[in-house]
């Protein structure tokens, strides 16, 4: 944070050598960031960072969700089922991310599936749906596992009173499942997005350094650290960090508040309601 | 910033790190660039030293250093190995220098970066006469920064263009091409050709990293043009780059070079060389051993031939690749580390190196070499590479041309950008970033 305060003076005195001051700069770096000749970069970083947040963590939920009914509905075997899924999780995002880069390549066998070539590792959208798929799988299962610790905890009797009562799998769905799993639905959902909005490892080297099309704002401090841009690079971070912290505050005011507070407010909800039918009584007669 | 930044990213983590180093040489009083700690009584010193250095994929390095252990017991040295990515060596060495640590004696050096670390005083002067007399002028200058040697060139390197001597031959072509046209005009024969189906002309490095920065400033070279003057100053908006990003990127769109090659780093290509698929390709010389294997791996050994590059109206000019070796300025036993990097680039440990390595020598005596030429045929032609080749810009801020280069020159490939705006760009940032 204080570093991000300082630049160095990047001065070149008559001989060659380089002259360095570290200088206050107040806020300069983060006015650069934003209006300087760094904020096309920044704003296409997080652009990326938020379209992938975005996309990733819908998708996943979806699928996740959709594994987490198929293990907790199979029986025999289930145990495998599971340690299948969680392969991708546990292998490290580098290794997968290097595999993919072969699935992905000019030659490789996304290209041979499809029939025809496709330049996923080149700078443009076929990067992010690579970044997109590549993500999905690896953290999908995650969230499935984490649902599937939900659904376990749903005693039977709910759905074989619902069933007495004539619900349809949709209907039990809709009533039952969701709202019980919803807090654990919650906890991963804001997992996977903090993990998203710091990703790095995954397009660096799935796609690579440099690429603007999968540019996130971690890659993006990383590239200024390593022009030695410290202030500047100190900035982004921080930034990162407030956009982390502000997206977590807003997930758990939105989403967390209500998870506790659930029971209180549908109680609120009721009470409002029959107050209105009343009210509506008494407008008649 | 440790406590406050969400801990796992390794961007955060980099710069949470470099914030602390930097607080630790601010407390040890001045920065590095106002006091080279060169005391007289240093630059005397034996004793122990360490070598930093990337990862030694030959391990011949350590058959070097134990040589040189075994004749000095009491100054011996050890390697510390460095990440194997470029960029994380540069981190690494650079953070260190910024700590003023004594952790590192003796560093190789990427050549691109000789000039940022002599820039910032962070490595000595190399006194006059050490340097083997016969080591390339290229080689020399990519370890020269404003006319002083700050390093001692070790390994060389230059771009080759491979061909398939088989194909040409079959075609009725009986040398490999000098210019561009020439290069044009063998495809369209060899290609014609019933054995060759799928196969296309040229590829390089034209993924976006510093591949393509070896790949533009070699074609624009070989169209007798230049990146920089010799003052240092960019010169990329002229006629002579526009025909050479202009050529490139009709050759993209007629498909002389595959537009797959967009996503080719050096093992990508090589790999498309050894399954027969390309007639020409621009490589280093480390192709040479991997696509002569015999054990299937290789669909092209024996098949295959080396000559210089090919330009625009003649012999094309190679981007010079290599390591320097440099003393750090805060190590202590500074005359070992002196003696050590004499005995490393001596044509003795070079001639050993090679023979065990074919890691290309910085001595052009053994490029003349009988014997060496027997066993690696591709001597006489690397020679001719290295010696019509050019270092890259020597510039302080070298990360940041590179960057630029590969922003420029990217999109106008892809054919999403014209050459014209895109070099007139390219120039004016290239300004912003080498004046100070």
């Amino acid at each position: 944070m204080r570093e991000s305060l300082y630049r160095q003076a990047e001065g070149i005195d008559a001989n060659g050598f380089v002259i360095q001051d570290e200088r206050f700069v107040g806020l300069d770096n983060y006015r650069d960031v934003f209006t300087g000749q760094q904020a096309d970069l920044f704003w296409n970083a997080f652009d990326n960072t938020t379209f992938f947040t975005f996309t990733t963590v819908a998708i996943e939920i979806i699928l996740g969700l959709a594994m987490a009914l198929v293990m907790h509905r199979a029986m025999r075997g289930r145990a495998l089922v599971r340690a299948a899924i969680l392969v991708p999780w546990a292998i490290p995002t580098a290794v997968s991310a290097l595999l993919w880069r072969w699935i992905f390549d000019a030659d490789g066998v996304a290209n041979a599936l499809l029939g025809r070539q496709i330049l996923w590792t080149a700078d443009g959208p076929a990067a992010k749906a690579a970044v997109i798929i590549s993500d999905t799988w690896k953290t999908a299962p995650f969230i499935g596992l984490l649902v599937l610790a939900g659904l376990q905890l749903i005693p039977k009797e709910l759905y074989e009173a619902a069933h007495v009562d004539g619900a349809g799998p949709w209907r039990q769905f809709r009533a039952i499942t969701l709202p019980m799993i919803r807090p654990v639905l919650v906890v991963a959902v804001l997992f996977r997005m903090l993990d998203v909005l710091r990703m790095f490892d995954l397009p660096y080297v799935l796609i690579g350094n440099q690429k603007h099309s999968v540019e996130t704002l971690s890659m993006l401090a990383f590239n200024e650290a390593g022009n030695l841009r410290y202030g500047p690079a100190a900035a982004f971070s921080t930034l990162l960090f407030c956009y982390v912290v502000l997206v977590a505050f807003v997930f758990v005011k939105l989403l967390g508040a209500e998870v506790i507070g659930q029971a209180a407010t549908r109680r609120v909800r009721h009470r409002r309601r029959s107050a209105a039918r009343r009210s509506r009584k008494t407008a008649t007669t | 910033m440790n406590r406050h930044l969400h801990p796992g990213t390794r961007a955060t983590a980099v710069s949470a790190l470099v914030v602390a180093s930097l607080s630790l040489s601010a407390c040890s009083g001045g920065s590095a660039s106002h006091s080279p700690s060169s005391s007289p009584s240093t630059a005397a010193a034996r004793g122990p030293i360490t070598l930093a250095t990337g990862k030694d994929t030959s391990g011949n390095l350590e058959k070097l250093v134990d040589g040189w252990n075994a004749k000095h017991p009491k100054e011996t040295v050890t390697i510390n190995e460095l990440p194997a990515a470029a960029d994380g060596q540069l981190q690494q060495l650079v953070q260190n220098a910024q700590v003023q640590s004594d952790a590192y004696s003796v560093l190789a050096l990427d050549i691109t970066w000789t000039s940022e670390f002599a820039a910032n005083r962070w490595i000595d002067k190399i006194p006059t006469g050490i340097i083997p007399a016969n080591t390339f002028p290229s080689a020399i200058d990519s370890a020269t920064y404003r006319g002083t040697t700050y390093a001692i060139p070790w390994q060389s390197n230059g771009g080759l263009l491979f061909y398939r001597s088989d194909l040409l031959r079959k075609a009725g072509i009986s040398n490999a091409p000098t210019t561009w046209t020439e290069m044009q005009a063998d495809c369209a024969k060899v290609l014609a050709l019933p054995d060759t189906e799928g196969a296309s002309c040229y590829a390089g490095q034209f993924d976006k990293y510093e591949g393509l920065v070896v790949n533009f400033a070699e074609a624009v070279q070989s169209a007798d043009g230049e990146l920089f003057d010799k003052d240092g100053k960019p010169t990329v908006n002229t006629a002579e780059s526009k025909s050479a990003l202009t050529w490139l990127v009709d050759r993209f769109k007629d498909k002389t070079i595959p537009a797959k090659s967009r996503t080719y780093q050096e093992e990508n290509g090589r790999k498309e060389f050894q399954d027969g698929k390309l007639v020409f390709l621009r490589q280093w010389p480390y192709v040479w051993d991997l696509a002569n294997k015999t054990d299937g791996s290789s669909k092209v050994a024996g098949k295959f031939d080396v000559a210089p590059l090919p330009g625009k109206n003649g012999p094309g000019s190679s981007t010079l690749g290599g390591l320097n070796l440099a003393v750090s300025s805060f190590t202590k036993n500074k005359a070992t580390a002196l003696d050590f990097i004499t005995y490393l680039a001596s044509p003795e440990t070079q001639r050993a190196n090679l023979l065990a390595t074919s890691q290309a020598p910085t001595l052009t005596s053994l490029y003349d070499d009988p014997e060496l030429q027997k066993k690696f045929p591709y001597l006489p032609a690397l020679k001719e590479s290295i010696n019509q080749s050019v270092p890259r810009p020597k510039v302080v801020r070298y990360g940041d041309v590179s960057s630029a280069i590969q922003e420029a020159v990217y999109p106008v490939i892809a054919g999403q950008a014209a050459p014209e705006e895109a070099l007139s760009s390219l120039q004016k940032k290239l300004e912003q970033i080498t004046t100070p």
